[in-house]
């Protein structure tokens, strides 16, 4: 019996030390980045690519530069505020430095080492490249501070426990892509599945919120609570490149519907890219392998 | 006395479910009729832009005329106050376009200035057409970002 307890014990305390190191934040080498110089013009067309502002722009305002925050994502697990991303020191992010940012970006870990909550979508900026980090970094510097302070989120327990992110990262967050490509898609795959993050609203998601690589770009409840997001596997979207194309370019769907909800502001961004970019974008949402 | 709950329940849920729902109102027909208008002709000027369809003037002309006819159609009789997606079935329309009228007017009439850019050229090349359907698309947007329910 007293066996069995020791066992029991030293069982619970391995377990408890496992837990702890699986739950434990995980932090970028800073020294990576070492060689790398920020261009903050490049670091535009990241910020765009990747819609930064689409949801950290200051709620009910049209200025898509002014990172304030403010906007309520709702979920299952919660309410969650998009905090201000600003370079004030004080509210937003103006005295990180750019492993701060880099952990953020890449881990999903605050400079105090805190997980952040998922809905900040870093499952996929873990797959961005270094380069368009310090870019990103550079860019979102020479934009206007904001002294509005963020909203601390609505969550209720367990999601509160801030550790517990740990272990859904340790299940979840890779830094591989979803879908094999030959080498002409891989620019199309590195915006769709890494910067602009589609499929966090475009494929459904687990009981406790991972996405589901099996049914991906599947099409998903819409995360409002309302309504659906639409799939964009073949099965079931039959428009052409051209057509993804021009839609990401114009907000016209090929029968000259006009983009609405949130897509409105994915098409806002993509409309800033380039028509390589745009047409890359197609190219591997028409590559998707069909689910039905 | 069973029989009559069971008739009454039948009765509450047909008169409640969705597929024994009154056709649209006249008012929420017309105003999507319009949006349907408003499609088909830019479709037109849109296809002739993106070079799926040969550019043809006239056609080009008669078309963004036609998006400049639907921007001049008052829009207050086609919007009357409880044919929102809450109230009724087979609208997208969300509640807050009657809690904003003078944004969405503004909007309304940013399409109408949209329009308007695009009959002043668009029987001049096709060229002209691309550059005039981006604020054509932005003014749609502008709209449905807010006031359209998703599908």
């Amino acid at each position: 019996m007293r066996m069995f307890l020791k066992l029991a014990i030293l069982a619970a305390v391995v377990a408890a030390g496992v837990g702890l190191w699986v739950t434990m934040p995980d932090r970028v080498d800073a020294a990576r980045f070492a060689s790398l110089s920020g261009d903050a013009a490049q670091g535009e067309v990241v910020f765009t690519a990747a819609g930064c502002a689409s949801c950290h722009h200051a709620k009910d305002s049209d200025d898509k530069l002014n990172l304030t925050g403010g906007q309520e994502f709702v979920s299952d697990f919660g309410t969650f505020y998009a905090p201000n991303i600003s370079p004030d020191p004080e509210t937003g992010i103006g005295d990180w430095d750019l492993e701060s940012f880099a952990n953020a970006v890449l881990r999903g870990v605050s400079p105090q080492g805190q997980h952040y909550y998922p809905a900040f979508p870093y499952t996929a900026y873990t797959k961005m490249t270094d380069e368009d980090l310090v870019d990103l970094w550079a860019y979102m510097q020479t934009l206007p501070a904001s002294d509005v302070a963020s909203k601390p989120h609505d969550v209720g327990f367990p999601f509160n426990i801030r550790r517990s992110v740990g272990g859904w990262k340790f299940l979840f967050m890779s830094d591989a892509y979803v879908m094999d490509v030959p080498a002409e898609l891989e620019r199309g795959r590195y915006l769709v599945e890494a910067l602009a993050h589609c499929a966090e609203c475009h494929t459904p998601r687990n009981a406790v919120g991972a996405l589901d690589t099996a049914r991906w770009m599947g099409g998903a409840p819409n995360p409002s609570g309302r309504g659906t997001i639409p799939p964009l596997t073949p099965d079931e979207l039959d428009w052409s490149a051209a057509d993804v194309a021009y839609y990401l370019e114009s907000g016209f769907t090929p029968s000259f519907d006009a983009v609405g909800g949130h897509m409105a502001a994915v098409v806002e961004n993509f409309a800033k890219l380039s028509a390589e970019d745009r047409n890359a974008v197609a190219a591997y949402v028409k590559a998707l392998p069909a689910l039905n | 006395m069973k029989l009559s709950f069971a008739t009454l329940a039948a009765t509450a849920i047909l008169l409640t479910s969705p597929a024994f729902a009154q056709e649209l109102p006249q008012a929420v027909k017309a105003r999507q009729g319009q949006f349907n208008i408003m499609a088909l002709n830019l479709g037109i000027l849109g296809g002739m832009a993106r070079g799926t369809v040969d550019y043809d003037a006239e056609a080009a002309q008669t078309a963004a005329d036609n998006l400049v006819t639907v921007s001049q159609l008052a829009q207050p009789a086609m919007w009357p106050a409880g044919t929102d997606a809450m109230s009724i079935d087979g609208t997208r329309a969300e509640p807050a376009i009657w809690d904003n009228l003078d944004d969405v007017l503004a909007k309304w009439a940013a399409f109408g200035e949209a329009a308007t850019a695009m009959a002043e050229v668009a029987g001049t090349g096709r060229d002209a057409i691309g550059p005039n359907m981006g604020p054509l698309g932005g003014a749609c947007k502008a709209c449905h970002d807010d006031y359209r329910a998703p599908e």
